[in-house]
C-alpha cells in the first residue's frame, strides 16, 4: 500500500489511463501548462503532450460539447470542470447531448467520456462557489455519477469511469485533494473499483449514516462522537449515485432500523430524497424511525464564517438527526 | 489575427461552368433533388393524415444547400446538422426507407423509433444526426473535428445550421475553438432569413456572413439555390480544409418555401404571401437547375417526366416500407439509455421493474 493524497491518487489514475488508452485526452481550462487549476494533472503535460492534455478557453459549454462530438465518434475525452460551479453553463451539452445521444441514436452512438472536477463548498467562497451539484447530474436517465471520498476510492472509481461506456460524471472535493490515503500500490497491477458498489466505512448496529463524496468524513466524525455516548453509527458511502447500490442500502437499513442521510446539496430534490423514497419503497417494514436528512440550509451559500458554518452539514448536526431517529436526547456536542 | 484579406468574404462563384460537370452527373444532381422535394412531400402528406406526429421540419426549397454542400464530400466524412435533417440525411446516402421508418416512428428506422424526425442518425454513414437544441450541434462538429486531427485522418466535418443558430453562445465558443485549433469543419449557415417567425436582421446587428470573421474562420457566401455553384465552391472549401488550412464558414442563402414545421402555416404574421410566392417563383432551386439543362438540351419535359415518376415511384415505396414496418416492442423503452446493465447498482429509477402485474 502507498499513502498518498486524493489528488496524487487523481493524477496516478489519469496517468495510467492515458498510458492505456490512446484514445484518452484530458481536456479544460488550466489542465495542461498551470498543471491544473488544484494539479491534479500535474506532469501529465509533460509526460504526454499537448495532443493529449489539452488546455481550453473559458467556454464550458464548448469544449463540454466538443468533447461529446469527440466521444460520438470513439475518443474518450475527459472533460475537466476547474469546478462543477461553472459546469452549469455546459448543462445543455451533458443533459442534452451526452445523456441522450445513445437514445435518441437508438443505440448507435454510445458516449465513452468523463465530465470531472470539484462539486460542493471549499472555504468562505460564498454563493457562485460553494454548491453541490449532483441532482443536476444524477436527475437526467442517460448519465451516470460518481462521487468518490477518498483517495483509494478516487482513484479505482476514475479508472473505471474512464473505461466506462457511458457519459459519467466525477465529482471530487476541492477540500479532498489533500487528504491522504492508503491506495494499493501501482507495482500490484490495475486497481480498478466497478461503479455501482457502495462501500462499508465503519460497520455499526445502531443507525445508519448513508452518505457520498466529502461528506463521508463527517459523517465519520459525527460516528466518533456517537461512540462516546454509547451509539455505533455504521456509515455507508454510497461512492456512485447511478447506478445505486441499493441492496447495500436496504441491508444497512435492516440492520440498524434506523437512518440518516447526510449530503452537502440542497434538500429539495436532493440526492437524499430518492435514497427516502427508495427506503420507503423497499423497506418501510424495517423502519423503526422516520429517516431524516442533513443537508445544506436551503439558503445560497453566505459568506461570513459563521453564517456559512451554520450553512454547512457539520457533524453536530449529524449526531443530533442521529439521536433523533433514535428517540434520545443527544445534545451533539 | 490573420490577415483581413482571408478575413473577408469573398465573391463567390457567380455562375458555375456547366463544363465541369458531365450530362449524368448533371440529371444525377436533377433527380436527386426531386427525390428530396418528393420525399419531403410525402412526409407532409403523412403528417396530415397522423401517420407522422410531433415536430417535423420540412426543407423544401433548400435542397440545394444539402447536395450542393454533401454531395462533393468523400463517403467517409461527417455531416451533424439540426432538426431540419430529412434532407440531409438522404444526401450522405442514409437509406430513404429508414429515414422514412423513423418519421413513422417504426422499429425499422434509423434511430429505431426512438429519434423521430428531429434525430435522424447513421454513423456507419457518417451522419451523425439531427440535433434538437438550436446551436446544440455546433460544439459537436468541432468535437469530431478534434477527432480527425487527433487521429491525423484527412475526413472533413460538415456542421449546418439555421441561420438564429449563430446568436447562440454556444456557435461562437465552437468557432473560437475550431479556428486556434485549425479543427476540419467547414461550418455552414443555412441561411434561409428566418428563425421560426424571426427574421434574422430584426434580433441581429450583423449579417450571417460577418458573424465568424471576429472568430477567426474565414467566411464566404454562396447562392443557396444555385446548386452548381454551391457545389463548387464547397469543392474548394472542402479541399482548403483537408489541406490542413483550418475551418471554414459558409453562408448559404437560401429559403424555406413552407412553414417552419407543420404546425406553422407557409406565410402569414411574419412574411408575406407574396414574399413566399416570388421565392417559390424565382428561386427555386430545382426549376433552376431544370431550366439550366433544358436550354443545354440535356434534357426535355418527357425526361423530366420520367424522372419524377421514378423518384416518386421511389419515395412510394419508403412510405409503404414504412407503414408496413412494426412499431418498436414495449422492451424497447429501456434498452440503449445505457449502453450496459451494471451488474451492482440501479440504474433506473421509476419502480416499475417492481410493480405487480
Ligand atoms: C435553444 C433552443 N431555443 C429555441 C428552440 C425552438 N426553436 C426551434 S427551431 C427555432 C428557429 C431556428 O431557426 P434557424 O436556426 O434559422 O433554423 P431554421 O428553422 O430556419 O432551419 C426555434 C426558436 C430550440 N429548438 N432550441
Ligand atoms: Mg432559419
Amino acid at each position: 500500500m502507498q499513502t498518498i493524497t486524493y489528488r496524487e491518487a487523481l493524477n496516478q489514475a489519469l496517468s495510467e489511463e492515458l498510458e492505456r488508452d490512446e484514445n484518452v485526452f484530458l481536456m479544460g481550462e488550466e489542465v495542461a501548462e498551470y498543471d491544473g487549476a488544484y494539479k491534479v494533472s500535474k506532469g501529465l503535460l509533460e509526460a504526454f503532450g499537448d495532443r493529449r492534455i489539452v488546455d481550453s478557453p473559458i467556454s464550458e459549454l464548448g469544449f463540454a460539447g466538443l468533447g461529446v462530438g469527440a466521444a460520438m465518434v470513439g475518443l474518450r475525452p475527459v472533460i475537466e470542470f476547474m469546478t462543477f460551479n461553472f459546469s452549469i453553463l455546459a448543462l445543455d451539452q451533458v443533459i442534452n447531448s451526452a445523456a441522450k445521444m445513445l437514445y435518441m441514436s437508438g443505440g448507435q452512438i454510445p458516449m465513452p467520456m468523463v465530465f470531472r472536477g470539484p462539486t460542493g463548498a471549499a472555504l468562505q467562497l460564498s454563493a457562485q462557489h460553494s454548491q453541490a451539484c449532483e441532482t443536476w447530474y444524477v436527475h437526467a436517465p442517460g448519465i451516470k455519477l460518481v462521487t468518490p471520498g477518498t483517495p483509494a476510492d478516487a482513484k479505482g472509481l476514475l479508472k473505471a469511469s474512464i473505461r466506462d461506456n457511458d457519459p459519467v460524471a466525477f465529482m471530487e472535493g476541492e477540500l479532498l485533494y489533500n487528504v491522504k490515503g492508503e491506495v494499493p500500490d501501482v507495482e500490484d497491477g490495475d486497481f480498478v473499483i466497478p461503479l455501482g458498489k457502495a462501500d462499508v466505512k465503519r460497520e455499526g448496529s445502531d443507525v445508519s449514516i448513508i452518505t457520498h463524496g466529502k461528506m463521508v468524513h463527517v459523517a465519520l466524525q459525527a460516528a466518533k462522537k456517537l461512540e462516546k455516548d454509547g451509539i455505533e453509527a455504521e456509515v455507508l458511502d454510497l461512492r456512485t449515485l447511478r447506478p445505486l447500490d441499493v441492496d447495500a442500502i436496504l441491508e444497512t437499513v435492516r440492520k440498524t432500523n434506523r437512518a440518516v442521510y447526510l449530503e452537502e446539496g440542497w434538500p429539495y430534490a436532493g440526492i437524499g430524497s430518492q435514497i427516502v423514497a427508495t427506503i420507503q419503497e423497499e423497506a418501510f417494514d424495517a423502519l423503526d424511525a422516520p429517516i431524516l436528512r442533513v443537508t445544506q440550509a436551503d439558503v445560497p451559500m453566505p459568506y461570513a464564517k459563521r453564517l456559512e458554518q451554520m450553512a454547512k452539514p457539520d457533524a453536530d448536526r449529524v449526531v443530533r438527526a442521529c439521536n433523533r431517529v433514535l428517540y434520545r436526547n443527544g445534545t451533539g456536542s | 489575427m490573420p490577415e483581413t484579406e482571408t478575413m473577408s468574404p469573398e465573391e463567390e462563384v457567380a455562375e458555375a461552368d456547366l463544363d465541369r460537370f458531365d450530362k449524368d452527373q448533371l440529371l444525377g444532381f436533377l433527380r436527386e433533388m426531386l427525390l428530396y422535394r418528393r420525399f419531403e412531400e410525402k412526409a407532409e402528406e403523412a403528417y396530415a393524415i397522423g401517420k407522422i406526429g410531433g415536430f417535423c421540419h420540412l426543407h423544401i426549397g433548400q435542397e440545394a444547400v444539402a447536395l450542393g454542400i454533401i454531395g462533393p464530400l468523400r463517403e467517409d466524412d461527417y455531416v451533424i446538422t439540426a432538426y431540419r435533417d430529412h434532407t440531409q440525411a438522404l444526401a450522405k446516402g442514409v437509406d430513404a426507407v429508414g429515414v422514412m421508418a423513423e418519421l413513422y416512428g417504426k422499429d425499422t428506422g434509423t434511430s429505431r423509433g426512438k429519434g423521430g424526425s428531429m434525430h435522424i442518425f447513421d454513423a456507419e454513414k457518417g451522419f451523425m444526426g439531427g440535433h434538437g437544441i438550436v446551436g446544440g450541434q455546433v460544439p459537436l462538429a468541432a468535437g469530431i473535428g478534434f477527432a480527425i486531427r487527433y487521429r491525423e485522418e484527412d475526413r472533413v466535418c460538415v456542421c449546418f445550421m439555421g441561420d438564429a443558430a449563430v446568436n447562440q453562445g454556444a456557435f461562437h465558443e465552437a468557432l473560437n475553438m475550431a479556428a486556434v485549433w485549425k479543427l476540419p469543419v467547414l461550418f455552414v449557415v443555412e441561411n434561409n432569413e428566418y428563425g421560426m417567425g424571426t427574421a434574422f436582421s430584426r434580433v441581429s446587428a450583423l449579417p450571417v456572413v460577418e458573424r465568424a470573421q471576429g472568430l477567426g474562420v474565414p467566411a464566404h457566401h454562396v447562392d443557396g439555390q444555385d446548386l452548381l455553384a454551391t457545389w463548387t465552391l464547397t469543392e474548394s472549401l472542402v479541399e482548403k480544409i483537408r489541406n490542413g488550412e483550418g475551418p471554414q464558414y459558409l453562408d448559404a442563402r437560401t429559403y424555406r418555401f413552407k412553414g417552419h414545421s407543420m404546425s406553422d402555416p407557409v406565410s402569414g404574421t411574419y412574411r408575406s404571401k407574396e414574399e413566399v410566392e416570388s421565392k417559390v417563383r424565382e428561386r427555386d432551386p430545382i426549376t433552376i437547375l431544370r431550366n439550366r439543362l433544358f436550354e443545354e438540351g440535356m434534357l426535355d419535359e418527357e425526361g423530366l417526366k420520367a424522372m419524377d415518376t421514378e423518384v416518386r415511384k421511389e419515395v412510394d415505396e419508403a412510405a409503404q416500407a414504412a407503414d408496413d414496418a412494426p412499431f418498436p416492442a414495449d422492451e424497447e423503452l429501456y434498452t440503449h439509455v445505457y449502453s450496459e446493465i451494471n451488474e451492482h447498482g440501479r440504474l433506473f429509477f421509476d419502480g416499475r421493474d417492481r410493480e405487480d402485474d
